[in-house]
């Protein structure tokens, strides 16, 4: 199983090279919507949704219409251009159909746009030049791994409510500690399974 | 073709691929929104206090809008937006102005403690450890778990005691709902005697804890000349409707519990 790579890319992108704790990508949600359980869960998956469409979306636009006219350079314009796109479309999706997430998501959800993590996950796709199966498999795995992260320091945070913490500290300068201390525990991930 | 022209086109053919699709999803999932929803809600304040019974200013305003809810049970927005929302709907509105108060006046120096509690500094927690530190079981705890949750920022701790701002206290309820001891309400704006104390305990009990507590001993009732004041189990209260705001109970209370607004 460990030889699997359907099985490697999931693990690599959950655990091992998560995009949050490990990579340092998409800070900005995981540190703005992290205070209640609910809403980072729900942030998390519209973030994975929306790095399953961009996937879907940006392959197929870099094999068929950048390469073929050596515009691979300007992918990141492009990729920007279209994960704007379909961040709309979800935003529009989302306050016809779950209107309490759309709420509970409020800014953070237009802030996909130009979270990283979604950009993150879609010029690693092509520089790691995988199929658009594994992609597909790669950003579900970048996704989860998004989840996992903001269901964790979610619940770091609900704890860090209640503490009796230091003025000083109060606030954002503790959340950031917190922040790289589950981050210094994953790095406990380095090397499972060779990757 | 140039290879420039050639990226411009692409790019500018994606972004107008992708505005197309935009525009037509906008079509497809519009939100058709009451307007009169739309209007109701502009006209509250948007604080989300919950004071009108309904999840949010949102949820009042659909159930104005719908008819279902009266204009004027927005307290934080008092009479001007009770008033705009009548307007609104077409209907009189009237707004009871409402404050809130503590009934309990042991503040560090009348209310003794029965322990040093160094947990978690909230009500909330300190409640727990067998009712709190103070040896008035009714008592104000004094950690602010009220403060924090005054969306306007109202209530203080003075002395290990809450205190209200009433210039500044808009009758949301928040904290009537946080309160472990159930020591805040919210009253009337005309309430004039009110007695600053919960404690049901007897008059021994009441006075080991506190000087400033109701002890039952009744001479407020005597000296009321509207009959206002009763004592049930060994707590004075005075019935709002009675109470002219004369001050003889408080005069005649013993240890000073009783206060006179206005």
């Amino acid at each position: 199983m460990t030889s699997n790579p359907v099985f490697l890319v999931v693990i690599g992108g959950l655990l091992v090279n998560n995009f949050v704790l490990s990579q340092f990508l998409g800070i900005c949600p995981f540190l703005g919507v992290s205070k209640k359980l609910g809403s980072a869960a729900g942030m998390s998956l519209a973030v994975l949704f929306v790095m399953l469409l961009a996937t879907a979306a940006t392959h197929p636009v870099y094999y068929y219409l950048l390469l073929p006219y050596d515009l691979a350079y300007l992918r990141t314009i492009v990729f920007i251009l279209i994960i704007a796109a379909l961040v709309q479309l979800v935003e529009m999706v989302l306050r016809k159909f779950v209107p309490p997430l759309y709420k509970a998501l409020g800014i953070y959800l237009p802030l996909i746009t130009t979270n990283c993590a979604v950009l993150g996950v879609t010029i690693l796709n092509i520089d790691s030049s995988y199929s658009f199966g594994m992609s597909m498999i790669n950003s579900l795995g970048a996704g989860l791994g998004f989840l996992l992260a903001m269901v964790l320091f979610a619940g770091v945070r609900e704890r860090l409510e209640q503490a009796d913490i230091p003025p000083t500290l109060k606030g954002l300068p503790i959340t950031l500690i917190a922040a790289s201390l589950v981050s210094v525990s994953f790095l406990g991930f380095q090397g499972l399974f060779g990757l | 073709m140039h290879p420039i022209l050639l990226a411009i086109l692409i790019v500018a053919g994606i972004g107008l691929l992708c505005g197309l699709l935009l525009a037509v999803a906008s079509r497809l999932f519009a939100v058709r929104q009451d307007e009169k929803t739309v209007q109701l809600r502009a006209v509250l304040p948007g604080a989300n206090c919950g004071a009108c019974g309904y999840s949010g200013c949102d949820g009042y305003a659909a159930a104005m809008a719908k008819g279902e809810a009266a204009p004027g049970l927005c307290t934080p927005g008092g009479a001007e937006t009770a008033a705009a929302c009548g307007r609104l709907l077409g209907v009189e509105a009237h707004a009871e102005i409402k404050t809130c108060l503590v009934r309990c006046g042991g503040c560090a120096q009348v209310a003794g403690k029965k322990a040093d509690y160094q947990g978690v500094p909230t009500c909330a927690a300190a409640a727990q450890f067998f009712g709190g530190d103070k040896l008035c079981a009714y008592g104000c705890l004094g950690y602010g778990d009220c403060a924090a949750v005054c969306p306007y920022g109202a209530i203080k701790i003075v002395d290990g005691l809450c205190t209200v701002d009433p210039s500044l206290c808009r009758a949301c309820g928040q904290c009537v709902k946080t309160c472990p001891k159930h020591l805040l309400a919210i009253v009337p704006g005309s309430t004039r005697g009110v007695v600053r104390c919960a404690s049901h305990a007897k008059g021994p009990v009441v006075l080991k804890a506190c000087s400033k507590g109701c002890i039952g001993c009744r001479k407020c009732t005597k000296v009321c000349p509207q009959g206002a004041v009763t004592v049930e189990d060994f707590l004075a209260s005075i019935d709002p409707e009675k109470c002219i705001g004369c001050g003889e109970c408080a005069k005649a209370c013993p240890n000073g519990c009783i206060t006179i607004f206005g």
